[in-house]
């Protein structure tokens, strides 16, 4: 008796994994049978480049922002480079599931991966991941282009100091 | 040089080095370079880390107009995200993080109100028994939770005096972006240190400022030049429960 339910919940196992893996290649065609398909985080509401490379922020946003927001509450520093609110500036875009697609807000960014990766940590349980009403969409990011340029500057002045 | 010494050009001290002038002139010099290009913000100096040199304390004036209090709890509420609808609200545990207190002699009949919030005292007994250093103590003698160790556990609750800090019983919803708050932490009177750390005052004294009142003022009892120390050292102030030696940067004036 146990062995035929055993077989029969192994044959509705493979029903599914099948009609699951028909489904995902229908829609994600890089996803192989039966993966779980890759994270699309939420393309940035404005700008090109973050403060840091894409896969330097991928690795280790979570230090940047565990880091100052210890300097940032304990300390008192402000207008330190990694700011959540800056996060939500960028990276909150609307969404049909959120609200009614009314308020920006980074679930469509931060969520997506998280749910990948078994991330349990929900920084806006507490912090509001919903972006200031009055921010308008600009093709750089706030601060991109003196960042690009005192860079350059410094690289230039570093040469001089050096001959 | 690294992206951090890059990134802490400090424009509030005099600087004479020639390099540093030509950063921070480069800094001003884009927005005037790229005509057409609308930055939304300019990059921020950074400030701090705070320093003792800094004791940031108030002093509320009790004889004021009972009606004003009532505002500075408004405006608490406004810019902080807290209280409720009478509709939703649970009076017995929702948070509070300032409330006006009356007081009577039951001898001579006098009364008062005064406000009554953290006192952000200089040896905080909520900071001595946090069991995980959640409770703590800015250099500048701002006592705040810091929520994001913070278990809930409630012993600074019990050790207040003032019964000043208070625990988030329920979901919230609507935070604002300066003030994250959230269900099983303890919370309380921040002495608005987002505003204080731009140089503005506290929302509670703007509030009685906007309505010409000056019965809260807010200011450095470090410096014997600032309103606040001047006046301190020219009326008699006391402080609620000054025996129980916790020395609150809360000064109270008629009480």
């Amino acid at each position: 008796m146990r062995s035929a339910s055993r077989i029969l919940s192994l044959t509705i196992l493979g029903f599914v994994l099948v009609a699951f893996g028909i489904g995902s290649g229908l829609l994600a065609t890089s996803a192989q049978a039966g993966e779980v398909p890759l994270p699309k985080p939420a393309k940035a509401f404005k700008g090109e480049q973050c403060v840091e490379p894409t896969d330097v922020m991928r690795r280790n946003h979570f230090e940047f922002l565990k880091h100052q927001r210890d300097e940032t509450l304990r300390e008192g520093v402000r207008g330190n480079k990694y700011s959540l609110n800056e996060c939500i500036d960028c990276h909150a875009v609307t969404s049909p599931d959120v609200a009614g697609g009314k308020v920006r807000t980074l679930k469509p960014f931060c969520a997506e991966c998280h749910a990948y990766a078994a991330v349990s940590i929900d920084c806006f349980q507490c912090h509001t991941g919903a972006a200031l009403p009055d921010a308008k969409q600009s093709a750089l990011p706030a601060d991109h282009a003196d960042k690009a340029m005192i860079t350059a500057l410094q690289k230039h002045l570093d040469k001089g100091a050096k001959q | 040089m690294t992206d951090k010494s890059m990134n802490t050009v400090d424009t509030s001290r005099v600087d004479t080095s020639r390099r540093n002038l030509l950063k921070g002139g480069a800094a001003a010099a884009i927005i005037t370079l790229a005509p057409g290009v609308t930055l939304q913000t300019v990059q921020a100096a950074v400030t701090g880390p705070v320093t003792s040199a800094k004791r940031w304390g108030m002093l509320i004036d009790a004889t004021a107009p009972e009606g004003v209090w009532d505002l500075a709890v408004d405006a608490c509420k406004a810019e902080q995200g807290w209280g409720k609808d009478k509709d939703d609200a649970n009076p017995a545990t929702d948070p509070q993080w300032i409330r006006k207190v009356s007081i009577k002699d039951p001898k001579t009949g006098a009364k008062a109100s005064l406000p009554v919030m953290c006192q952000h005292c200089a040896n905080p007994p909520c900071v001595d028994v946090c069991p995980t250093g959640a409770s703590m103590k800015r250099e500048d003698g701002i006592v705040l939770v810091d929520k994001h160790i913070c278990i809930g556990c409630r012993y600074c609750m019990m050790a207040c005096p003032y019964s000043c800090r208070s625990f988030v019983h329920e979901d919230v919803r609507g935070q604002k972006q300066h003030m994250p708050r959230g269900k099983g932490t303890v919370e309380s009177c921040t002495m608005c240190v987002h505003r204080v750390d731009k140089g503005q005052k506290p929302a509670c004294v703007e509030a009685l400022n906007k309505a010409g009142s000056n019965a809260i003022m807010f200011g450095d009892l470090n410096d014997p030049n600032s309103d606040i120390s001047r006046a301190v050292s020219k009326y008699v102030t006391q402080r609620i429960r000054a025996d129980l030696g916790v020395e609150p940067g809360v000064h109270y004036r008629g009480i």
